[in-house]
């Protein structure tokens, strides 16, 4: 059975393009035929993050509008031939979305592919709600940071009340936590939210810890999901998270600061 | 960190003043997620209803619903101008 996932936070920039084509990477790479859609209507970012900018033909909204089909418009990953990319349309108009178009898209995905990773953006508006609508699973990207806990708890309660699942009164859709750009040693300073005080209000699943990393950027720069760089702290935090969501037992890594003493003395990064 | 951290005048450590802030803002929030989504319309006829008695602003009213395991409670409160008596 396909499942549905949606990346989440409400607030914005807080990592969500960089989760979702680093966890749809890591599905695909897995052995599962995997999708992944840009929602963010107007200001499409995933076809830069997974680096096929230049291939984009047809987009989500011209599959809606019947301009192009499916297939015409998905785009096969360079790097991992089980991985497709649904690029967001340009366009200015906010209504360009509309639920029906959007459930005809994702039941014709289901019958092919058996994860449907969607990119939300930020907000509350109409793209964020059809990103989630239709959802049986949301990570919700938190920073730790006030605004970004305040969001996503706001974000759980729309998972909660706005979406199919909710309105069919059916099993709610489950919800994990993916903690973003955490800085350990900030957090050992008393500098930062700690994982246990966002857990403490938030109270979710944790799937893991992602800690603040300059491979993201490099891996943005060159346009490949930054799990790929298999070397990176940030790129092994993604694939525990992938391995835990496919049922693996995975310690969770990145929470403590593991600097020794000489790191610490030369300031090191 | 570097070396120089250590000899720094230790602040708030503003993490726990952020996670206190949190906790009550989203005790708060979650209170009213469930609010009963006539309220603000209970809120809008109950102004009219006062108005044709009294002369109050529209921010005079306040309905709050409070939800805990054993009840729901509405609490209603008004406040009269204080030149009107
Ligand atoms: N773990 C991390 N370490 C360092 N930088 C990060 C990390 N995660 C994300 N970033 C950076 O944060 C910025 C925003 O990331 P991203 O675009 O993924 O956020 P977003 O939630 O999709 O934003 P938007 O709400 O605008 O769609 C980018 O510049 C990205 O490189
Ligand atoms: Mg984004």
């Amino acid at each position: 059975m396909a499942r549905i996932i949606v990346v989440t936070s409400g607030k914005g920039g807080v990592g969500k393009t960089t989760t979702s084509a680093a966890i749809a990477m890591g599905l695909a790479k897995k052995g599962h035929k995997t999708a992944v859609i840009d929602f963010d209507v107007g200001l499409r970012n995933l076809d830069l993050v997974m680096g096929c900018e230049r291939r984009v033909v047809y987009d989500f909204v011209n599959v809606i509008n019947g301009e192009a089909s499916l297939n015409q418009a998905l785009i096969r990953d360079k790097n991992c031939n089980q991985l497709y990319i649904l690029p967001a349309s340009q366009t200015r108009d906010k209504e360009a979305l509309n639920q029906e178009g959007v459930g005809k898209i994702l039941d014709d995905l289901k019958k092919d592919f058996k994860y449907i990773v969607c990119d939300s953006p930020a907000g509350i508006e109409k793209g964020a709600h059809l990103a989630m609508y239709f959802a049986d699973d949301a990570f919700v990207v938190t920073n730790p940071e006030v605004s970004s806990v305040r969001d996503s708890d706001r974000m759980l309660g729309i998972l909660a009340s706005k979406s199919r699942r909710a309105e069919r009164n059916e099993e709610p859709i489950k919800e994990y936590l993916l903690l973003s750009r955490y800085s350990p040693d900030r957090v050992k300073l008393g500098e930062m939210l700690s994982v246990d005080d966002v857990q403490d209000i938030l109270s979710l699943h944790l799937l893991g810890v992602i800690p603040e990393s300059k491979s993201v950027l490099n891996a943005s720069n060159s346009g490949t999901p930054v799990i790929l760089d298999e070397k990176s702290d940030a790129g092994q935090a993604y694939a525990d998270i992938v391995a835990r969501y496919l049922g693996e037992d995975k310690p969770h890594r990145f929470i403590e600061d593991k600097k020794g003493f000489f790191g610490k003395l030369f300031g090191g990064k | 960190m570097s070396l120089l951290d250590y000899f720094r005048i230790s602040k708030v450590a503003s993490a726990s003043l952020a996670k206190e802030r949190l906790q009550i803002l989203v005790a708060h929030e979650r209170s009213s997620r469930n609010q009963p989504s006539y309220l603000p319309q209970l809120q809008q006829e109950l102004l009219e209803v006062i108005r044709k008695y009294v002369n109050v602003d529209q921010d005079a009213i306040s309905v709050n619903f409070e939800q805990d395991e054993n009840q729901e409670t509405l609490e209603l409160n008004i406040v009269l101008p204080e030149t009107q008596r």
